[in-house]
């Protein structure tokens, strides 16, 4: 179980000598990755490159098989993980509250129900917490699933396309909460959407080619998280369209 | 209701149609009118023998679903038990029923256990194998998030798995409903001295036609409320699975 300390000084995670093959594709040969301690990193690229892969590899879902997944110390990082997927993946038969209690009912630990509660109240689901998921619109699903995220408070969180089921308003909504939420912990997020790496990426790095490189891109100056308007945001924005339909 | 009251009048309309078509005859096709007097008049021992019929139901499902569940949960919980058992499962559903129907009159007995087995063994397929599908196709997507909260396997079985697999053990349930009564009857006929099975032999032997015909009725009518009951049951308990074909906008 991290303590508050690792959160504290959540460790960086690094990727080295990655090799993956499905089937007869080979998706990474001696692939290096790293994401920096604290920070958000975004994964772009192309559907099908490798995206999911390489967060399922860091998350320690698919054999690392040879690779080195851990951070800067040499320590692996397993427990020290929590994942949000691209489904909200909640469960239809628990309540909004159970559901983010879900990683302490697997795990058989009691307790925590206040816990949930008031990430519920913070992630603006105050009163929600006794319905069913099938009440919720697809934004308050998404914010459950950040609940349950946060609530098990691990050091570093990977996000698959965590919003991209939603709307782009609610879309925009999502990715300040997650900021002002997941802020000083190592943040790994895949996505598709460029404007999504911009505002929230404190690096960002296209993943391309078979096997896949990971290339960082260069990112404007503006404040963190980075307002969808701002002229560097929509400058890059074009130059990230451009480079990824090349 | 008024569409159920009507095909009720339709079928009964198209029942007098036929047995004055035929000629009236009562010991090959009797009236509606008969067979409820029947009913009525045989009421005591249709109760008796309907009472034991529907003990062996209910024992067969109970029995049946109770080792359909266990053995779902050993083939999902042990991969020998998957690989070796599983075939013999389904290989015992291409034997008849009516085939080992003997045999088992044989081995129990002509009284109520012999009935309860072959209710129990013709119950015990449709669940084992809906809820074993079930528990097989869990989102992988669940399991990797479980993956990552370090859930045990045994916790994963019962938070995620069994839950998720009810939908499809309740789809085993209403079939097995259905077929219950099969199992009993046909174990009735082979070899028995009580229960609705006998009664309709009995009756059919002596040409006492409406009374085999009541008895159906009450077969019938045992049957479809014991589907209706387990089906209102398991829309109580999983209220989270909706029925989208029941929804307005489900045939667009």
């Amino acid at each position: 179980m991290p303590d508050s300390a690792l959160i504290a000084a959540p460790p960086a995670v690094r990727v080295r000598g990655a090799h993956v093959r499905l089937g007869r594709a080979t998706v990474f040969d001696d692939l290096a990755f790293s994401a920096e301690a604290g920070r958000f990193t975004g994964i772009l690229g192309p559907s099908g490159v490798g995206k999911t892969t390489l967060l399922k590899l860091i998350a320690g879902l698919l054999p690392a098989d040879g690779a080195f997944i851990g951070d800067e110390r040499g320590n692996r990082l397993s427990g020290c993980i929590a994942w949000m997927a691209q489904k909200d993946l909640l469960l239809p038969w628990l309540t909004v509250a159970e559901n983010v209690r879900l990683g302490a009912r697997l795990r058989g630990e009691p307790g925590g129900r206040d816990k949930a509660r008031a990430l519920l109240a913070a992630v603006g689901l105050e009163g929600r917490a006794d319905d069913r998921p099938d009440t919720l619109s697809g934004g308050q699903r998404q914010r459950v699933a950040l609940a349950r995220t946060l609530m098990e408070d691990r050091p570093v969180v990977l996000m698959d396309e965590p919003f991209s089921a939603v709307d782009p308003l609610t879309r925009i909504g999502l990715q300040d909460l997650a900021a002002r939420m997941l802020a000083g912990r190592t943040v790994v997020f895949v996505t598709h959407d460029p404007l999504e790496a911009l505002r929230l990426g404190h690096a960002v790095f296209v993943l391309s080619g078979a096997p896949a490189t990971a290339r960082p891109i260069p990112l404007p100056a503006d404040a963190w998280p980075r307002a969808a308007d701002a002229p560097g945001v929509l400058a890059a924005q074009a130059e990230i369209l451009r480079a990824l339909a090349s | 209701m008024s569409r159920r009251l009507v095909a009720v009048a339709v079928l009964l309309g198209l029942w007098t149609l036929a047995w004055a078509g035929a000629g009236q005859m009562e010991f090959i096709l009797p009236p509606p009118w008969r067979v409820a007097a029947a009913l009525w008049d045989n009421r005591e021992l249709l109760a008796e023998h309907g009472a034991i019929t529907l003990a062996e139901i209910l024992l067969g499902l109970g029995c049946g679903a109770g080792l359909g569940v266990l053995a779902a949960l050993s083939l999902a919980l042990w991969r020998p038990a998957a690989l070796w058992l599983w075939p013999l499962f389904v290989a015992t559903q291409a034997l008849p029923v009516f085939a080992i129907a003997p045999l088992l009159v044989l081995w129990l007995g002509y009284g109520m256990a012999s009935k309860v087995a072959m209710a129990a063994l013709i119950i015990f397929f449709p669940v084992a194998s809906a809820f074993y599908d079930g528990l097989r196709r869990t989102d992988p997507d669940l399991l990797d998030l479980a993956r990552t909260m370090n859930a045990p396997p045994l916790a994963v079985l019962r938070h995620l798995r069994v839950p998720a697999a009810l939908p499809g053990l309740a789809s085993g349930l209403k079939v097995g409903a259905a077929v219950a009564p099969i199992g009993a009857v046909v174990g009735e006929w082979v070899g028995s001295s009580a229960g609705l099975g006998f009664l309709m032999l009995h009756a059919n032997a002596r040409l006492q036609v409406p009374l085999m015909f009541a008895a159906l009725f009450l077969l019938a009518a045992m049957a479809i409320l014991l589907h209706a009951a387990i089906a209102a049951g398991l829309r109580r308990a999983l209220p989270w699975v909706h029925d989208t074909l029941d929804q307005p906008h489900a045939r667009d």
